[in-house]
């Protein structure tokens, strides 16, 4: 925009002039703000300099053992897969569910109360901490009705925890943000824009596939990606309801399924297994994994902010 | 109408394009050669300064027939306790340009919806009187089915996130299943994007986004979007509005051009819009209509003192 005679203030230029307690704040905030960036900096580096020089191809390789001696203990394998294939489920999951959810509360939303409850719902889960849930989840999927889910005990007890039970759970945790997400995705889609559709002849449900779908597409993308580092993230669901079993124990039968149906861990577990804390007293090992989940987040997180990028040239801000 | 002979007599640019009206009938046009290139915004220098209507340019009427479209009878709508257009009765005919002029808020806005029932989105709207399309009344007419009739064009420029040539065929497509193939829609889908006078830009990029082209493109792209399914009648709500002076004067070259394939209704408040491309005008004020006839005669001499005073301003 060409604009003449007047130039952007720079604020560091005129800040004698605040008042003292704009000086006050505007320095506190520049202070946050760099303070943040030292942490988050000084955690990757740290985990840097401790994982990397713990990390080596045969850590990844290999699968976890049980043994006293660190040096016959293995890698992380079976966690490593262990996170991929509960994020995958918690995604797959989720996506589906948050997007119906946030397309009915946008799009139709009637009758108002149930949507208010439906909202209220949504940030229930939110809100629950994830080890609520993993009990919870622990309750139901021992009912008999959900033992095709996991391991039946030769008594009848079903045991409950298996990628399916925790995948289910992990869902939860993921949902939230991809209804979120899509939601404001859907509310930056102008109104006229549907009702160009309806102009054209479309019923509503043909606009939302043909038009509000394709368009809200990075929200989802961002909604999903933000839930995985959750999933990713989470300790208290896999301890609780994938067993934490240090090697991926499948029930047997068909092949995938089986191993669905069984225990495991993630990378989680793993390192809380592997620290000080844990029984596996190999910190080298928790150094290296927590590195390579730090990882697997960050670059999570980078895929939302290009994703958010890509979105700016989008419906929203071209209309 | 027909074609005068005294027509013949008028030099271009020294006398300003007249018309004869007479009260409650047709309009005989006494008809200015066509200009070539069907009436730009301006440069043909027609008219001296000191003639009242002459100092802006009229578009030259169409000579193709007139053919009745749509009809409103007492038209009243409502949002919920508030009328918002009050018992308007007007006529749409193919081969001229309607105008609805009026200040924000009179109801043009809502009087355009009604004609494709999109004004039936907003839960608290209701309508009585009659609107019909060939003779049939439009609440007889299934929704979507009447909405490719009676097709619209936004203020805003608003081509769905998908490519050029999905936006186009996006009419064609039925819903459900069954989708034609590209090749079997590309015939459609290029006769509207030259109708629309944009398949010349964009015929080499008909699988680019949509929303990487202008403004005026993108106006244009909606423009050939609503053409697409062979529309009867084009309402467009303001459709320069959002657009630079460039990019309006093309649009209101392909309005004139449309005129004769398809009833066209303009809603706008720019009143030199509306006298450089509407063939009739109807003005709106609060909710009613207040003058309905002949562009010439509605903008040259308004029988209403509220229609002299709003379109006062566009002779100023």
């Amino acid at each position: 925009m060409a604009t003449t005679g007047w130039r952007p203030t720079d604020p560091a230029g005129t800040i004698e002039s605040w008042p003292l307690v704009d000086r006050i704040g505007y320095r506190l905030a520049w202070a946050a703000g760099i303070t943040l960036c030292l942490i988050a900096a000084s955690v990757v580096l740290f985990l840097a300099v401790k994982g990397i020089q713990f990390i080596s191809f045969d850590l990844l390789a290999d699968r976890p053992i049980a043994d006293i001696d660190q040096s016959k203990s293995g890698g992380f394998r079976d966690p490593l897969i262990g996170t991929v294939l509960l994020t995958v489920i918690g995604t797959l999951l989720a996506i589906p569910i948050g997007v119906a959810t946030a397309l009915w509360l946008t799009e139709y939303g009637r009758p108002t109360r149930l949507a208010r409850a439906v909202e209220s719902g949504v940030e229930v889960v939110a809100g629950t901490p994830s080890i609520v849930l993993a009990i919870f989840g622990l309750l139901i999927f021992s009912q008999g009705v959900f033992s095709f889910l996991s391991f039946t005990d030769t008594g009848g007890a079903v045991f409950g925890r298996s990628f399916f039970a925790a995948g289910a759970m992990m869902s939860l945790i993921a949902l939230p943000l991809v209804v979120g997400a899509t939601r404001e995705a859907l509310q930056s889609v102008p109104g006229h824009v549907r009702e160009a559709s309806y102009a054209l002849g479309k019923t509503k449900a043909a606009t939302i596939r043909r038009v509000l779908l394709p368009a809200v597409r990075p929200g989802i993308g961002t909604g999903a990606a933000l839930g995985m580092g959750r999933i990713a993230g989470d300790t208290a669901i896999v301890i609780l309801l994938l067993g934490a079993s240090l090697q991926l124990q499948g029930v047997g039968g068909a092949p995938v399924v089986g191993d669905l149906r069984g225990t495991g861990s993630t990378l989680t577990s793993y390192v809380y297994l592997n620290s000080p804390a844990g029984e596996g007293n190999a910190p080298e090992k928790a150094y290296a994994a927590a590195f390579v989940l730090l990882m697997i987040v960050i670059a999570l997180n980078y895929s939302i902010s290009r994703i958010a990028r890509g979105r700016q040239g989008g419906l929203s801000s071209a209309v | 109408m027909q074609s005068d002979a005294t027509t013949d007599d008028l030099t271009p640019g020294a006398v300003p394009p007249v018309r004869r009206i007479m009260v409650d009938a047709e309009p005989t046009v006494v008809e200015r050669p066509r200009r070539s290139n069907g009436g730009s915004a301006d440069g043909d220098g027609a008219g001296p300064a000191g003639g009242a209507t002459a100092a802006v340019t009229r578009a030259t009427p169409s000579a193709g027939p007139k053919v009745e479209r749509m009809r409103a009878e007492a038209v009243t709508i409502a949002y919920s306790e508030k009328e918002a257009v009050k018992s308007v009765s007007l006529r749409v005919r193919q081969g001229e340009v309607l105008a609805l002029i009026g200040p924000s808020g009179c109801g043009k806005t809502t009087m355009l919806r009604s004609f494709n029932r999109l004004v039936e989105l907003t839960p608290t709207a209701t309508r009585t009187g009659i609107i019909s399309i060939d003779g049939e009344d439009i609440d007889e007419i299934e929704v979507t089915g009447l909405r490719r009739r009676v097709s619209m064009v936004f203020q805003q420029p608003n081509p769905f996130p998908m490519s050029v040539f999905d936006n186009v065929a996006y009419a064609l497509r039925e819903q459900g299943s069954g989708r034609p193939s590209k090749e079997e829609l590309m015939p459609q889908v290029s006769d509207s994007l030259e109708r629309a006078g944009l398949w010349a830009e964009v015929k080499d990029m008909l699988d680019h986004p949509a929303l990487r082209l202008s403004g005026g493109q993108q106006q244009r792209l909606c423009i050939a979007r609503a053409l697409a399914a062979d529309p009867e009648v084009l309402l467009l709500d303001e459709p320069c509005s959002a657009l630079d002076p460039k990019s309006t004067q093309v649009i209101e070259e392909l309005i004139l051009r449309l005129r004769d394939e398809v009833a066209v209704v303009i809603v706008t408040h720019n009143m030199q819009q509306a006298l450089r491309v509407a063939d009739h005008v109807g003005f709106m004020y609060l909710g009613e209509l207040v003058e309905y006839g002949p562009a010439e005669q509605v903008f040259g001499r308004p029988r209403q003192q509220r229609t002299r005073d709003y379109v006062g301003g566009a002779f100023g």
